[in-house]
């Protein structure tokens, strides 16, 4: 009846059994507020069943947040272990406990922390950025979103059923294969990852043709915002590179349900292919996630400095550099498979490229901060700070990428090291700015800057105390991955780097107050003015929270900074001659049904549940069906409405005397060009 | 504020010096033993100055530039719309392109000359050790010998190793830190490993990839001894009453629990590294050409008698 699934599934190890615990007691709580305080009505009709994409990406940066908290549960445990696992001692975790907790904290980083975070922004940003009114499928975005939660789901309830996969986040074969892994643990991993992976292309696919068939009048694709263009780079990227991981996890679904042989070490399989397979998803993948940090830093930094992004053009084709090359530079993952040294080489000559257009941005952001009045808010501390972080681990990248000097580093802590550096000071510290930035846009009110600057100081010296002894640890010949080890002179450094972790603890703590005290105080910390930064793109036009419509009438764009461009103008905050009636998508339960539909299809099929998971996919047939027939899916709101709505925000933006409209504003005189 | 974002360098700083302290005898990647290892040492000092070019200007600006142009400093020059300068544009393009190149010249000579399945020119007959990865410990084969030992490997100093590798599980990495280059071991395939010790000790060994549960025990010991200990040692291990036959190897090759002690095998039964390769590739057979790689190109399993 229940396939492999039995009382015996449920872990004996009291770390897992309290993690469990903890998790279901919070979960308790959640719901017990909501009934409490009787807001389901509310949270399905507002929420769950939105398309609007400001909500769907809001709900995305839950996701990424609350898989965040668990992700660093699993370094903060890791990272325990290897400071008292030396010598004659084995520590708390068993080699096998100790496997799944890197394998899941490697996973959820990367598939359910950053990508969610990384999509979340861009839907609260881009169509506003673009000055569009929503997504081009909304109920796409919304699909999207629960089969990404679906994929995350399915690694939570791994924790407490079963057991997640104990073969790395890469999960190479054949150590995946049934014969090294015959527990569920690889299952969990395969649909987990399979059922995000497809909502993740769904993605790629909404805003490209988001981008391309969206954008207002006279944004042409050089007017484009940086974070637009680093999107559709990163989009292209997701478009071409997710269906490899689909095809790869489906033929590793083949030999594990099936008993096919493609990648077992017998009967004609092989292993390298997988591992090219792997990776030639898995390094453009590191992209998607650091090309829109990319795009959020070159945002802020031309901000906060109050002055054009340096190099617009260079910037862009650099871009475009990226996202070429990261196809051609998967094999440096593993220079030591024994290829020659032509191919190690020609791997390693083009991840050396790839560091050309990363240095040419670097310098483009140093040089619009220069000659700028930088105003240095929170977002502006992240944004340096991965400018410095970011170089140490681009330059540790640089030495991997030579064959030789990988021989020796590859698999060490230095590689661990190298590629925290730059996804945690590149990709996480610039969601973060994001999530700072754009924080007062999507919900209406700023976060504390206090808080969030005491937060930014344990991030910045937390993450320093954690990975520099890694580095050096790299060069001690520390492999990593280790339960437990002998050599006592590695044991000082893990220590600093535990301590580490624990600063970057407090950081998180500290987020977590902010978020608790500006909600409180939202009152005064609300934006009246929809600019709160002096912004310069056109998500900074709408009101903040942005009407459900964003823009009552579309813009028309002249410039690069659009907006900044309108407020010099004096024509931002023009009254429309007449409104008009906008039409936007229906709320619709279908995507979170498809998503609650696939998590069961999911979890029927690690389990060997042969009639749950059929049943499952006959549901989610029968909910395309309906979606499918269904034409009643637009509604419309009558001009007089939007009318009465931005009668209101522009009474709004006088009662604060906004900083437009720009007669008032004094801007300098332009100075020669150097 | 300002004075606050010079913590972490100044933890950097300290960290360093106490590396310093310490001595270089536990970073073992600085203090190689072999050609090997010193040319590799060579590459990543050569690659962390020429980094250096571009990350230390980096670091002065990334000081300087918000400091200079904070918003309380009305002195400085402000220019919003200033936002291209075709000198300062080619000069970021040039110099990574420039630093690439010098670099990519470096690789290309030194992946050729550091080729881990190149042997190593010298007067000595290389010393053949074939190295199998087991679930959880690696077997050393000598065929010129006849013997074998789990978990250690000894050898005379200042004579080419040249290494056979592969696995009898999933696929492993075999790393001596302190002689250089690692390379996988893949079942029914066979790599190659071409290193030199120049002075006597014990080495750390280890496996660097993982594989499964007792991946964390499977360190050995490579001890590099002077032709007479050498001679002394194989001496040694022809004592043993342990002989490796098939069946002793099945035994052997079944996943083990906590660190396997150093075990010395008398005798090996001929052809038994081959064997192991055909469990998995029935038709292997060994390409005399000293760099062979012969991967994909071997027409791999067609025995449908043995299943995964």
């Amino acid at each position: 009846m229940f396939g492999k699934l039995s009382l015996a599934a449920i872990p004996e190890s009291p770390i897992t059994l309290t993690a469990v615990a903890g998790a279901l007691l919070l979960g308790l709580v959640i719901l017990g507020l909501i009934t409490y305080y009787k807001k389901w009505t509310y949270l399905y009709q507002e929420w769950l069943t939105s398309l609007d994409h400001k909500k769907i990406g809001i709900m995305y940066i839950i996701l990424a947040l609350v898989m965040l908290l668990r992700g660093f549960s699993d370094a903060i445990l890791m990272r325990g272990q290897q400071a008292i696992a030396v010598g004659g001692s084995l520590g708390y975790l068993t080699p096998d406990h100790f496997n799944q907790i890197f394998s899941a904290h490697g996973s959820i980083m990367i598939v359910f922390m950053a990508m969610p975070f990384l999509v979340g922004l861009m839907n609260i940003t881009v169509p506003q950025q673009i000055g569009a009114r929503d997504v081009a499928f909304p109920f796409l975005n919304s699909l999207s979103l629960w089969l990404t939660a679906a994929g995350a789901l399915l690694v939570m309830v791994s924790l407490g059923l079963g057991e997640f996969s104990k073969a790395g986040w890469s999960g190479y074969a054949p150590l995946t294969e049934t014969r090294y892994s015959p527990g569920v643990g690889p299952d969990y991993w395969i649909w987990a990852f399979q059922i995000a992976g497809i909502g993740s292309t769904l993605s790629g696919i909404n805003f490209l043709v988001t981008i391309f068939k969206r954008r207002a009048p006279g944004m042409t694709l050089m007017r484009m915002p940086l974070f637009v263009w680093t999107t559709v780079c990163t989009m292209v990227l997701v478009v071409w590179a997710f269906p490899v991981l689909t095809a790869t996890l489906a033929m590793l679904t083949l030999d594990r349900y099936l008993g096919m042989h493609l990648f077992t070490n017998t009967l004609g399989g092989n292993l390298m292919m997988y591992v090219n397979l792997f990776w030639t998803w898995g390094h453009p993948e590191v992209y998607i996630v650091i090309l829109p940090a990319f795009g959020i830093f070159s945002e802020v930094a031309a901000t906060f400095s109050g002055k054009r992004l340096f190099g617009y053009r260079s910037m862009v084709y650099a871009t475009a550099a990226i996202t070429v090359l990261s196809f051609s530079v998967w094999l440096h993952h593993f220079f030591t498979m024994g290829a020659g040294p032509n191919v190690n080489l020609f791997f390693g000559i083009a991840t050396m490229m790839i560091a050309i257009p990363t240095g040419v941005k670097t310098f483009n952001w140093l040089f619009t901060m220069y000659r700028g009045r930088i105003r240095f808010a929170s977002p502006m501390y992240w944004t340096l700070g991965f400018i410095v972080t970011f170089a140490i681990g681009g330059a540790a990248g640089v030495m991997l990428s030579i064959p030789p000097a990988d021989y020796v580093l590859h698999n060490s802590l230095f590689l661990i090291a190298h590629f925290h550096s730059v996804l945690i000071a590149g990709s996480l510290f610039g969601f973060l700015a994001g999530y700072y930035y754009w924080f007062p846009k999507a919900v209406g009110f700023s976060l504390r800057e206090d808080w969030g600057k005491r937060a930014f100081w344990c991030w910045l010296i937390g993450f320093y105390l954690a990975f520099i002894p890694l580095y050096v640890l790299g060069f001690m010949g520390m492999p990593r991955r280790l339960a437990h080890y002998d050599n006592p002179a590695w044991h000082p450094y893990l220590l600093v780097a535990s301590l580490g972790t624990a600063v970057i603890g407090l950081g998180i703590v500290f987020m977590g107050i902010q978020l608790l005290f500006s909600i409180k105080e939202r009152r005064s910390l609300s934006d009246p003015t929809g600019d709160p930064w002096d912004g310069r793109t056109l998500e900074w036009l709408t009101s903040s929270p942005p009407a459900v419509y964003n823009f009552p009438t579309i813009p028309i764009v002249e410039e690069i900074d659009a907006f900044m461009d309108m407020k010099e103008k004096g024509v931002a905050y023009r009254l429309p001659e007449q409104y008009n009636d906008i039409v936007l998508p229906k709320n619709a339960p279908h995507g979170m049904i498809l998503g609650g539909l696939t998590f069961l299809f999911g979890f029927a099929m690690v389990w060997y549940i042969w009639w749950l998971a059929i049943l499952a996919s006959l549901g989610l047939l029968v909910t395309v069906i309906a979606r499918s027939i269904d034409d009643d899916i637009h509604y419309l709101i009558p001009a007089a409405e939007v009318e009465r709505i931005e009668t209101e925000r522009y009474r709004q933006l006088a009662s604060v005397a906004p900083r437009g409209p720009a007669e008032e504003q004094t801007i300098p005189e332009p100075v020669p060009e150097m | 504020m300002k004075r606050k974002r010079y913590f972490p360098f100044v933890g950097f700083l300290a960290l360093g010096a106490v590396t310093f302290l310490a001595g270089c005898s536990t970073i073992v990647l600085f203090d190689p033993k072999g050609p090997i290892g010193e040319s590799e040492r060579f590459v990543i000092i050569i690659a962390a100055v020429l980094m250096a070019i571009v990350v230390v200007p980096v670091f002065i600006m990334a000081f300087w530039f918000p400091r200079k142009y904070r918003a309380s400093n009305t002195e400085a020059t402000y220019m919003p719309k200033w936002s291209y300068s075709a000198k300062i544009d080619s000069f970021m393009w040039g110099v990574p392109i420039a630093i690439v190149t010098v670099l990519a010249i470096l690789a290309w000579t030194r992946t050729h000359s550091l080729d881990p399945f190149k042997p190593i020119p010298s007067a000595a007959k290389p010393l053949t050790i074939e190295a199998v990865c087991l679930d959880w410990k690696w077997l050393f084969i000598y065929p010129d010998q006849n013997i074998a030992a789990v978990n250690q490997i000894t050898f005379p100093v200042k004579v080419p190793l040249s290494f056979k590798i592969t696995s009898d599980t999933v696929m492993g990495s075999f790393f001596i830190p302190q002689l250089g280059s690692q390379i996988y071991a893949m079942a029914g395939m066979q790599t190659r490993l071409h290193l030199l010790a120049d002075k006597p000790g014990t080495y750390a060994g280890q496996n660097q990839q993982l594989t499964g549960r007792g991946y964390a025990n499977m360190r050995f010991q490579a001890k590099a001894v002077s032709p007479e200990e050498f001679q002394a040692w194989v001496q040694k291990i022809r004592q043993s009453p342990e002989k490796l036959d098939l069946d002793r190897y099945e035994q052997l090759a079944k996943p083990s629990a906590g660190y396997y002690p150093v075990t010395y095998f008398s005798a090996v039964k001929s052809g038994l590294y081959e064997y192991i390769l055909r469990k998995y590739d029935p038709n292997w057979r060994e390409d005399p050409s000293p760099m062979s790689r012969g991967s994909l190109s071997t027409s791999r399993g067609t025995d449908v008698s043995k299943e995964d």
